[in-house]
């Protein structure tokens, strides 16, 4: 089976379904693009993805070592442990801390000192940490972002606050990482060259990555595969070329008179 | 050797430094024992504060039930010591009260955590009521609203200073590592926290925790120094105290609560001769400090020695260790 | 049966009291988000100033409300202005704290100037007592819960009715959207709060009619107690805040009379929680979850 199946997924908002019915597939090592108006429903897809909501329907399967488990209804933190990570489309980071602390946060679990390693500071305690910090400037550099790791994340411009979400769901070490509109804000060259260190990072790391991205152009030159989303439903998915001569589409991205 | 690194060894000789003053203070009589009464019970406000600090400044978890881990220190430090009253009896009594206190926020904190804000802070005001309460009505044992009394007087400086040094070590140690970088994440963004692999209600209870044990401590130095304890003396007032400390202080600052207990206790201690006017001066004083300086006094600010090293020698070292 | 309809009586009557009180303490939290722990020694003040006009002035009970509602009403107004609204912007933990110390400094003047002790509040309603059955009705609770049931019905009708309540409920909302609407947002908080404090008022006066006796720290416990009735209810909502109290009453009086006045509030307080941890908003309130 596929890395991560799922079927029939639904979530309703008192009446509204903000997610309905949809069928969603992703193998590993692929890059992927999800688009769709605004208020699809492609940030709730990656909510109920990654267990923020809890789906009202329908089933979502990760294949891990061979095996098979359902994550529906799995709190959060598990589903970041079984490899799944994300950003979010209205950035959340850790603002009063320091970048280097930010990302050490999202190293935590997998950190080997444990509370009282920690509080009687134990050899383990030193090691994990120097261990953890070469990591994390490590991952900081591919956004240079290292020569800032004492800065406090709200101090950030707001593109490297976008980077440093990405660089955050990276530590914490993901099979799957879903970025929820990493170039908003941005202009048009930040947003091709952000892009561009995105399907980087997808190769380098050999992960799967999951882009919400509105600049067509930019998803159909670095997406594999495509799924389109429209007023809850997934409408159409396919390569680049196939999503391009798409009439359902067509017709969702210009409008519905035709 | 990393356990004996700069930073470290220059907290270790502040700290040796700053007790064997006291103790020449209290030796010339300088100190007298007057102030010693004021001295033991800036301690305890300072271990009390820093762990509730550690639930609300740094863990973000609103509680306004903290007096009620320190009656149960309190409460069995005092029974250990009734029945033997010596240092013995007093660190047995210890030792029960931070298990007995841990437990006790160990079993309330799963179900009472998953509430957020001023929720949090009423159903933590509640369970400190029903600890209270059950004080209360556990007859001979802890005695009823008479409360216990005739436990020898063992506080003293020295005792406080290492109730203060434990209590310390663990909540700053704690703060600067990987479960504690954790906690002060669920305080930032309890989402993100989640979305980044972390158990949240396993944190906020670990935080939890500790600020019971650390109240435990307070407890039994409290029932060891003045030979009489009431349940009254740990009502919800208890609690405000503990909370204006740290709010004064400012919320996630270790080095100003520290500071903010030792202000207010001086403060409480001039203000002793006014009699009734004590308690206006006092409280004029809180609702101004608050409406011109709502942040507390040191903001998330910390006293660091890697600051003051930087600061002392001018040499820019390279920063090796990771704690701050 | 009778023993519980007794109870039940008593309960409604002590409750109503409570009622009051949470009222102010909703509505103020509803518009500010601040636990007004002040709230308590308003009421406190309220009692003070009823018993000023009974014992002094010579007045009846009903002129004694009035003008206790109208001084607290004044005071609350007051006190939001020079304590609260400078701090609107900061943490609300550093409001809670101004709120404590407003309370300390209320219970402490009024300590200086009618000292420490407890007063006998006058007698103002004849101690007839009306027998319903094997039920008994004194006429302080008639008045009590009378008197409890046209200010609640009052309040209603401003909130629903009047412009000035539809500005509180339209603040209460969102505050930043009302002030756009044209309306007066400050003006709206110290209305809400002279609306919250007269009520406390007329709790505190109808709490010496109850108990004949007053003293300045008699706010605390109660202030406490109809906060958590009002979060007990719902926070935020009038009709939590009726039911709340009232529900805190009756369990009150209830488990003092079938189990011991000893445990009564620890009672109170689990099943507070446990009503927290089955719905933490309240019995009255919805649940939301941040948007994420
Ligand atoms: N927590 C929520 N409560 C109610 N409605 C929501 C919630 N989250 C999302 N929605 C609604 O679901 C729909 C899809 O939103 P969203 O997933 O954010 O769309 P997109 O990310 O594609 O722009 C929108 O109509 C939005 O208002
Ligand atoms: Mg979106």
């Amino acid at each position: 089976m596929s890395l991560l199946q799922v079927e029939k997924l639904t979530k309703n908002f008192g009446g509204l379904a903000a997610v309905s019915m949809v069928d969603f597939k992703l193998e590993s090592n692929e890059l992927v693009g999800l688009i769709g108006p605004n208020g699809a429903g492609k940030t709730t897809l990656f909510n109920l993805l990654t267990g923020v909501y809890v789906p009202t329907s329908g089933e979502i399967v990760m294949e891990i070592d061979g095996k098979k488990e359902r994550l529906n209804g799995v709190k959060p933190y598990v589903i970041t442990k079984k490899g799944l990570a994300r950003t979010f489309q209205n950035i959340r980071l850790f603002k009063e801390l320091t970048v280097l602390d930010n990302v050490l946060i999202a190293m935590h679990q997998n950190s080997k000192a444990g509370v009282l390693a920690s509080i009687f500071r134990l050899p383990k305690y030193y090691r994990s940490e120097e261990g953890m910090r070469q990591e994390a400037l490590s991952l900081l550099s591919i956004f240079d972002l290292d020569n800032k790791q004492q800065e406090l994340a709200k101090n950030l411009p707001y593109g490297d606050q976008r980077c440093l979400e990405i660089v955050r769901a990276l530590a914490t070490k993901p099979k799957i990482l879903f970025l929820d509109e990493p170039a908003a804000g941005m202009n048009p060259q930040e947003t091709a060259d952000l892009t561009k260190q995105i399907r980087k990072i997808q190769q380098d790391f050999k992960i799967t990555v999951v882009l919400i991205e509105h600049d067509m152009s930019l998803v159909m030159d670095i997406c594999e595969r495509i799924y389109v989303l429209e007023y809850g439903r997934m409408i159409a998915h396919g390569t680049p070329g196939e999503i391009k001569q798409n009439p359902k589409v067509i017709k969702a991205y210009l409008g519905g008179e035709e | 050797m990393k356990q004996l690194n700069k930073y470290n060894a220059g907290w270790l000789a502040l700290s040796v430094i700053i007790y064997f003053v006291v103790q020449m203070l209290i030796q010339a009589d300088v100190i007298d024992y007057y102030y010693q009464i004021t001295l033991m019970n800036i301690c305890m406000d300072i271990i009390l504060a820093l762990g509730l600090n550690l639930i609300i400044g740094f863990t973000g978890q609103f509680s306004l039930g903290h007096a009620g881990f320190m009656s149960i220190g309190a409460y069995c430090c005092a029974i250990m010591m009734l029945k033997m009253p010596d240092l013995t009896g007093f660190l047995l009594g210890l030792l029960l009260g931070v298990i007995v206190a841990s437990l006790v926020a160990l079993i309330v904190a799963i179900p009472t955590l998953r509430l957020k804000g001023d929720y949090l802070a009423i159903a933590t005001l509640g369970i400190s009521e029903i600890i209270r309460i059950a004080i209360l009505n556990m007859g001979d044992l802890t005695n009823g609203a008479a409360g216990l009394s005739g436990m020898p007087i063992l506080n003293n400086w020295t005792l406080s200073f290492f109730g203060i040094m434990l209590s310390l070590i663990i909540i700053v140690n704690y703060i600067k590592s990987s479960p504690g970088r954790a906690t002060i994440a669920i305080r930032e963004d309890e989402i993100a926290a989640e979305s980044m692999g972390i158990n949240t209600t396993k944190y906020k209870t670990i935080a939890f925790v500790i600020g019971a044990f650390t109240a435990s401590i307070a407890g039994s130095l409290y029932a060891s120094s003045f030979s009489m304890i009431k349940p009254d003396n740990f009502g919800f007032m208890k609690s405000v105290d503990i909370l204006i400390i740290v709010v004064f202080g400012g919320l996630g600052s270790v080095t100003g609560t520290i500071i903010a207990a030792i202000s207010l206790g001086i403060l409480n201690m001039l203000l002793q001769p006014f009699g009734q006017l004590r308690m206006i001066i006092y409280a004029i004083a809180l609702i101004a400090i608050m409406v011109f300086k709502p942040g507390g006094l040191l903001q998330h600010k910390e006293l660091s020695m890697k600051k003051l090293f930087g600061r002392l020698s001018k040499k820019n070292t390279p920063k090796k260790e990771a704690s701050k | 049966m009778d023993q519980f309809l007794q109870q039940v009586v008593n309960g409604l009557s002590l409750g109503s009291i409570y009622a009051l009180l949470a009222l102010g303490y909703t509505m103020v939290y509803g518009i500010i988000k601040l636990i007004n722990f002040a709230h308590g020694e308003i009421y406190m003040v309220g009692a003070y100033v009823g018993y000023t006009a009974i014992q002094n002035w010579g007045l009846g009970l009903i002129p004694a409300l009035f003008i206790a509602m109208t001084f607290c009403a004044v005071l609350g107004v007051l006190i939001e202005r020079v304590a609260y609204r400078p701090l609107r912007n900061a943490t609300r933990i550093a409001a809670l704290i101004t709120a404590i110390g407003v309370s300390f400094l209320l219970q402490y003047v009024m300590i200086l100037f009618m000292g420490p002790d407890v007063r006998t509040f006058p007698e103002t309603v004849p101690a007839k007592i009306f027998k319903f059955g094997g039920v008994q009705v004194n006429e302080q609770q008639i008045y009590i819960f009378v008197i409890s049931i046209i200010l609640m019905f009052l309040l209603q009708f401003i909130v629903k009715k009047t412009k000035m309540g539809k500005a509180m409920r339209a603040v209460s909302v969102d505050s930043d959207a009302a002030k756009l609407m044209g309306i007066n947002v400050d003006t709206t908080i110290s209305f809400t709060f002279a609306l919250g404090s007269a009520l406390a008022g007329a709790a505190g006066v109808l709490v010496g009619v109850y108990y004949n006796s007053i003293n300045p720290l008699m706010g605390a416990a109660p202030g406490l107690k109809a906060f958590v009735a009002a979060v007990f209810g719902g926070i935020g909502l009038i009709p939590g805040a009726m039911l709340g109290g009232l529900s805190i009453g009756v369990t009150e009086i209830m488990v003092s009379g079938y189990a011991s006045s000893l445990i009564k509030d620890a009672v109170v307080y689990a099943i507070l929680i446990l009503v927290l941890l089955i719905k933490p908003s309240g019995l009255l309130g919805k649940n939301k979850k941040e948007k994420v």
